[in-house]
């Protein structure tokens, strides 16, 4: 089992290995379907984005609400694909790491390649299990969107696996 | 029989601890299925995500938080004695109460847009359900719900094949659709098979067996073989679980029919995750 931070420094990525389980530490933004459609118009009109991901790790999630004396509510992973029309533009500005569950298109793994970023996996539906690892969540911006507003998580020891590396490897292709 | 009065609160206390319960606990046969696999899997990764669900399941129940984030699609397949007359407010009115009690009080997650192409503003309370009533004779409501997550409820397919399709036509749909999905909709799926009846009969009859234990058969034999052939070749694909490789892609397959016309054999395959969350009730 591999220890990551998150950001990822440059020594970890190139280090990540399709199929490699790893624990992460650090911070991360969660955004999936309606906070993407958002970041990807403001690029397309040549505005700045709401937060700097370069470097940065997008954690594709919508969470549960949070009961009273939780940091977060269950949160596991969303399925990626419906990101891949957006993902090439966050990765031309830098976004390291992207988090979901799932297949992802030939053009993200391509612009993965170019850029030098890892595709990671959390286990799908696990997410009571993987909530434990959240220690903080906080609200960053689009918070009309509600479960699928961008947060920021302070994540300690987040289990994870290397579904496709920054050499285009893929642990779905068997 | 005479007429009984039900009154719309009982309705929607029911219909709340029905959603309440199939998120925070998942069923018996999923459970079990879960643990037989890991049993039966060689593969560590296999073991060690099937003892992550596990583990998962058994913190959702003693905190009763929600298994899976996506606490989905509230539907409902209800069959509506004949003899029931709802007291102080509507059925639907009070279906949909629970709905909005159950997600608001039990910490579930809102999911539900309102228009599905221009607007997609959350209606903030997961309403409106997807309500499927049947009028039966009796002075009951039986009630089976089940909270539909779309990870999977977007690997699902639908596809009109005709009579001379066969046996064989049906189960290469069933294989490719699921072929398709592999590591997508958060296996070891659950799958639903509906052949027969029209169009969205058997999208219907699909979900209806999603709902249904993975630990019945069909009671026609020829449809019980049916599903235990489709689960062998299914957990021959190699998918298993998250999608990592392994013998256990599906937990479990169901098939539900309905009469057809002359010309055509529709069959429908909705794909489940493996949180395939399912309670009923009868009032």
């Amino acid at each position: 089992m591999k220890k990551i931070t998150f950001p990822i420094t440059n020594e970890q990525l190139k280090d990540l290995k399709s199929g490699d389980r790893v624990l992460a530490t650090g911070y991360l933004y969660t955004a999936r379907d309606a906070a993407h459609k958002r970041m990807y118009e403001l690029i397309q009109n040549g505005e700045d984005l709401p937060i700097d991901i370069n470097g940065q790790t997008i954690y594709y999630v919508g969470a549960a609400p949070a009961k009273p004396g939780y940091a977060v509510g269950p949160c596991g992973p969303t399925s990626s694909y419906r990101m891949d029309k957006y993902a090439p533009s966050l990765l031309d500005l830098g976004l390291k790491v992207m988090i979901g569950k799932g297949m992802r298109n030939d053009e993200v793994i391509a612009s993965m390649v170019k850029n030098g970023a890892v595709y990671l996996v959390a286990i799908g539906g696990a997410a009571a299990l993987i909530a434990k690892s959240i220690k903080k969540s906080e609200l960053i911006c689009y918070k009309d969107l509600g479960t699928e507003a961008i947060y920021r998580y302070e994540v300690e020891d987040m289990p994870l696996i290397v579904a496709i590396d920054s050499e285009g490897n893929n642990v779905y292709v068997r | 029989m005479d007429i009984r009065e039900i009154s719309a609160e009982e309705i929607t206390q029911a219909v709340k601890k029905l959603f309440m319960d199939c998120n925070y606990y998942i069923g018996e046969d999923i459970s079990q299925a879960i643990e037989n696999a890991q049993k039966n899997e060689e593969l560590q990764i296999a073991k060690d995500v099937l003892q992550q669900l596990i583990d998962n399941n058994r913190i959702a129940a003693e905190e009763q938080i929600p298994l899976c984030q996506d606490t989905g699609m509230a539907v409902l397949f209800v069959e509506y004695g004949d003899k029931v007359v709802v007291k102080d407010g509507s059925f639907k009115a009070a279906v949909e109460e629970g709905v909005r009690r159950a997600y608001i009080d039990g910490y579930l997650r809102k999911s539900v847009v309102t228009d599905p192409v221009f607007d997609r503003k959350n209606t903030k309370d997961n309403t409106p359900a997807v309500i499927h009533t049947e009028i039966v004779e009796g002075d009951k409501i039986h009630i089976v719900a089940g909270g539909k997550g779309f990870g999977s409820e977007n690997m699902s397919a639908i596809k009109m094949l005709t009579p001379s399709a066969g046996v064989e036509g049906v189960k290469k749909f069933v294989l490719d659709t699921v072929t398709h999905a592999g590591p997508n909709p958060c296996p070891p799926m659950v799958v639903g098979v509906g052949i027969g009846g029209t169009f969205e009969k058997a999208a219907q009859l699909a979900k209806r067996a999603t709902l249904r234990p993975i630990n019945t058969s069909n009671p026609d034999e020829r449809y019980a073989s049916l599903e235990e052939e489709l689960l062998t070749e299914i957990n021959k694909m190699n998918i298993g679980p998250a999608g990592l490789g392994g013998k256990t892609s599906a937990l479990g397959l169901n098939i539900e029919t309905y009469p057809t016309h002359i010309a055509g054999m529709p069959v429908a395959v909705n794909i489940c995750c493996h949180a395939a969350r399912h309670k009923e009730v009868t009032i």
